[in-house]
């Protein structure tokens, strides 16, 4: 198992966020959270990334135990996070947000990597010059993407990609993100819309007031009758 | 030497000599204001400090029987004081900020003077009240242009810290290093995420910051070469004004706002044939200023798009 999460408590002041979840990703998979607002499901990739301390249990990255490392050094060993409400540094053009996301990399890609984001996103190619502050809500959320990709990550945890994209920006980051799989990737993936994550994910999770109600493949998901009724509307 | 003309550049010179120092100083307060969004009030002492280390280094340097070129005398100090300067900065940062990064900024802001009023007794203590006079390491030599002296120290002054200011520019816009400044200073929660230290970056703003003040005591004490534990007290207030007249937080600005500060300092006595409202005039300049733009010269109101 790439990620391999025990008994997880997330609690802010008096509120369990998360309590008890078990989780697996193994190298290769598109695993998608389930749930609705407050479910708990950007907890969990907080806790992962390090930015949310957790209150127990363990989580294992490659078999090692997250707990003694800070959240920079889970960034440096292969975990991206693009997080809820995409934290855009405004005060650093659309290159220097993708540039300091490749922070601390050693290998001679970062080229390479630099084009295949603009490849991916011409649109962030074309204001590449700008501030991040000038960017329309969709292309904050190209950037986040991008910056996930600079930093090669093992594995790339998403929180909403697809919030506030218009439908057809909506399609492409789901192609995108399908495509950075193929090419290696691991991906967590937390979504509001359950059907369009449950479609380009292998296993899914379904998430309810901090615990895991339902877990299985996502085919098994989208014809399961409850929740197609709680989270697909029909 | 009459002309209105060559005696208005005389002062301006003046001017010029004096803002750099405060532009040096003032690049740390918005350095540290700009990532940490907290007024480092012992950073006026920290320039003090640097003042006293570049005399020790020149003066050890001359004592030395190898009868070093000038040039190496001054860049000798200019480490020295600059190595050491940072190294208070960061252990200042460490020991006594880092501690209460997560408490309301009034405690930081508090533990700041105390760690001034520290730095200015324990010099005391140690070194005493009296004056200390800088070795002139530099024989001064008297230049004429068009009727405006000026001498190789001034010129000295100003070059070393045009250098100074157009590396740190630099690295703030082109590196890497930059790069994670400013980013820390819009959205610090998300840095880590990139792979960047916070501590780290932070670190490193005290000691860059630190290490110009140094520098810029090391400067003053060549122009100004009469030293004693309290100097750093007016100089940082002027150099704060500074950092806040330019836009605090950002680079240009504050040492736009040094030239300005140095500007009124060398004017105001001639205007008014009197050097009492010198004080006055430089903190009723930043009162007015901030009524009519709260941000500085060069600041922008933050607007965060969410």
């Amino acid at each position: 198992m790439l990620l391999d999460i025990a008994d997880l408590w997330v609690i802010y002041d008096r509120i369990q966020a998360v309590r008890g979840v078990d989780l697996q990703v193994a190298e290769g998979e598109i695993v998608t959270l389930i749930g609705a607002n407050g479910a708990g499901k950007s907890s969990i990739l907080r806790a992962i990334s390090g930015l949310q301390p957790l209150a127990q249990g363990t989580i294992r990255f490659a078999g090692q135990d997250l707990a003694k490392w800070p959240p920079q050094i889970r960034a440096q060993r292969g975990i991206a996070h693009v997080p809820e409400g995409r934290g855009i540094f405004g005060s650093l053009t659309v290159q220097e947000n993708l540039r300091l996301a490749a922070y601390g990399r050693r290998d001679d890609q970062i080229q390479a990597d630099l084009d295949r984001v603009y490849a991916l996103f011409p649109r962030l190619a074309e204001r590449r010059q700008q501030w991040g502050s000038t960017l329309s809500g969709g292309e904050q959320q190209m950037l986040a993407v991008g910056r996930a990709l600079m930093r090669r990550g093992r594995l790339l945890l998403l929180d909403e990609p697809s919030m506030g994209l218009a439908p057809f920006l909506v399609k492409e980051i789901f192609r995108i993100i399908q495509d950075i799989n193929r090419q290696g990737t691991t991906v967590l993936l937390v979504e509001q819309n359950a059907n369009q994550a449950l479609k380009i994910a292998h296993r899914g999770y379904v998430l309810e007031t901090g615990e895991i109600i339902l877990a299985g493949a996502s085919t098994a998901l989208l014809g399961n009758p409850m929740v197609r009724k709680a989270y697909l509307g029909h | 030497m009459s002309c209105p003309v060559a005696i208005a550049l005389q002062y301006l010179l003046n001017a010029l000599q004096l803002g750099s120092v405060y532009a040096l100083i003032a690049l740390g307060y918005s350095m540290v204001y700009g990532i940490l969004t907290m007024i480092n009030f012992a950073h006026g002492d920290i320039f003090m400090v640097g003042a006293y280390l570049a005399m020790w280094a020149t003066l050890f340097l001359l004592g030395l029987p190898l009868n070093l070129p000038i040039i190496f005398i001054f860049l000798g100090s200019l480490l020295f004081t600059m190595t050491l300067t940072a190294a208070l900065g960061v252990s200042i940062e460490r020991l006594a900020y880092r501690p209460l990064r997560q408490a309301p900024k009034v405690s930081a802001v508090i533990t700041a003077l105390g760690v001034g009023l520290f730095l200015e007794n324990f010099t005391l203590a140690t070194i005493g009240p009296e004056p200390r006079q800088v070795p002139a390491i530099i024989p001064v030599q008297q230049y004429s242009w068009g009727g405006v002296a000026f001498t190789n120290v001034q010129l000295l002054i100003l070059v070393v810290s045009l250098i100074l200011m157009v590396l740190l520019d630099t690295l703030v816009r082109r590196t890497l290093t930059g790069m994670a400044m400013r980013a820390i200073s819009y959205n610090r929660v998300i840095v880590p995420l990139m792979g960047v230290s916070v501590d780290r970056i932070i670190s490193l703003t005290f000691a860059i910051g630190s290490a110009i003040a140094g520098a810029g005591g090391l400067l003053y004490g060549l122009a100004y070469p009469v030293l004693d534990p309290y100097m750093g007290i007016r100089i940082g207030w002027w150099a704060f004004i500074a950092a806040v007249v330019g836009g605090i937080g950002n680079i240009r600005g504050a040492v736009l706002g040094g030239y300005v500060l140095g500007t009124v300092e060398i004017f105001t006595p001639v205007l008014l044939a009197s050097s009492t409202y010198r004080d006055s005039v430089a903190f009723s300049m930043l009162l007015i200023l901030l009524i009519f733009k709260p941000t500085g010269l060069l600041g922008r109101p933050t607007v965060e798009k969410v």
